[in-house]
């Protein structure tokens, strides 16, 4: 008896695509076969495995960055029916089709997919978000850091600089200098440290320079955006209610 | 100026002295609703008879109105709203906020013109206010855009003083921010509410019936 075999089950993805980082973006669909458990990663892998469009025609394959596939490196960000997230964790069951992947245009795009995040690790440079022990001799153990503490500053080290929160603000564009909500919340995260208080001011005078802590208009989207869910926005207030305090301590003391 | 200071500069004036304006005028405005014409002049009189109340106008409102204003308009021109994207209520009051701000921007020159500034020029004394008023806001179509103005410009302080206590340092945790949320709209109804029915009370037939005993005696008096 002749077995009907099962329609195969497609899923369809429009991808903006872009040859160079100077040319024209332009989309171009997708059909590809369905497997259970599918997120966009692994439907990017199977146009890379079979680099055919939906009209049937020969094209170069998408290409894009990923890593840890875990949702903790920060390296597969990119917009996902209209939010910024990491493809990894986006399991297409859950997404409307057609499922539309887009780069994070807040950043320099190098092709298709891939971004520059370039302005992320400059930004955490500018902040000096680490903690300087090196020296000549051993420093000896650092003081103790209060359990509670630690437990909030933990929730901030979680972050991967992924970019998501930069992309959903309306002020970080071409049109301000702003450096955006990752580094300033790194900041708060290295001057709760009881090592890295020893510094404090220079991370605090560092939000303090232009298109430090002042690009920031409120409009709160980092916070909803943040995969890790790191509380941004408390991370903002609290580095302004610290750098206010500063200001006043400079213009009082000196 | 350093963008950091100028921004604080910037966020501060909005709520001192402006803000506190708005505040005044509100309440000077709202005695016309309560008390009629003569409470209203009543008021007007005691403003203009305060020690060096021409220093106070120049240097409590008109100077950070401007910078307030031109700085204002400079940061909306930097932002590149995405509510479309993102529609969640503090991105929308975002938004909101740089608009209402364009708008009472526009509609404060415009009402100090057509106020302050005929005062200043001794086309109409400050007694004659009131009847000016009534002679503004009887056209349906200015009274309609002095609404739009005026609730413009009360969503703005008052969503402005919810950002103020964020960008200072005041209200840092999301529920101390959500508190200070309902604080502030609860604000923007009360006052927009009392500026309207001011609006209204300038209508009434009692600063009509002054205007129209002016005008029955302004080919007598030249």
């Amino acid at each position: 008896m002749a077995e009907t075999a099962a329609p195969v089950k497609k899923i369809k993805l429009v991808v903006t695509r872009q040859d160079e980082p100077t040319s024209k973006p332009y989309t171009e669909e997708f059909e590809i076969p369905y497997r259970p458990g599918m997120n966009v990663i692994s439907a990017l892998m199977e146009i890379q495995r079979n680099p055919v469009n939906a009209k049937g025609d020969h094209t170069a394959p998408v290409c894009w960055e990923s890593n840890c596939l875990e949702e903790v490196c920060g390296a597969c960000s990119m917009v996902i029916n209209g939010k910024p997230r990491q493809a990894c964790a986006a399991l297409v069951d859950k997404l409307e089709q057609p499922i539309r992947v887009e780069p994070m245009r807040t950043f320099p795009v190098v092709r298709d997919l891939v971004i520059d995040r370039s302005r992320m690790f400059n930004a955490l440079k500018r902040v000096k978000a680490w903690i300087p022990i090196d020296g000549t001799y051993d420093l000896g153990p650092g003081p103790r850091m209060a359990e509670q503490k630690r437990q909030w500053a933990y929730e901030l080290s979680k972050c991967m600089t992924c970019g998501v929160c930069l992309e959903a603000c309306p002020n970080v564009n071409e049109k301000t200098d702003f450096i955006g909500p990752a580094a300033i919340s790194q900041v708060r995260l290295f001057n709760a440290h009881p090592t890295g208080a020893l510094n404090a001011d220079e991370r605090l005078e560092a939000l303090m320079e232009d298109g430090g802590i002042e690009g920031c208009g409120n409009s709160q989207n980092c916070v909803r955006s943040c995969p890790k869910g790191i509380p941004l926005t408390t991370s903002i207030a609290e580095m302004n209610k610290q750098t206010t305090k500063h200001m006043f301590k400079r213009w009082l003391t000196v | 100026m350093k963008g950091f200071y100028s921004r604080k500069l910037h966020s501060l004036l909005g709520v001192i002295p402006l803000g506190a304006f708005i505040v005044e005028h509100v309440l000077t405005n709202f005695s016309a609703y309560e008390g009629g014409k003569e409470k209203f002049d009543s008021y007007v009189t005691l403003l203009n008879s305060m020690p060096i109340v021409w220093f106070l106008e120049i240097f409590f409102i008109f100077l950070p109105l401007l910078y307030h204003g031109v700085y204002g308009l400079y940061i909306a021109y930097q932002a590149k709203p995405n509510v479309g994207r993102f529609g969640y209520e503090r991105n929308v009051r975002y938004l909101l906020q740089r608009i209402t701000g364009v708008i009472t921007f526009i509609f404060v020159i415009w009402h100090v013109y057509e106020t302050r500034f005929q005062v200043a020029l001794g086309n109409v004394t400050h007694e004659e206010l009131g009847q000016h008023m009534n002679s503004i806001v009887s056209n349906p179509f200015v009274f309609t855009l002095y609404v739009i103005g005026v609730i413009s410009a009360v969503f703005h302080f008052s969503n402005g003083l919810w950002s103020f206590l964020v960008s200072w340092g005041i209200t840092i945790g999301p529920r101390a921010q959500r508190v200070s949320s309902y604080i502030c709209m609860t604000l923007f109804v009360i006052i927009s509410l009392m500026f309207i029915l001011s609006l209204v009370a300038f209508r009434g037939e009692e600063f009509q019936a002054a205007a129209s005993l002016m005008q029955s005696v302004q080919p007598f008096i030249g």
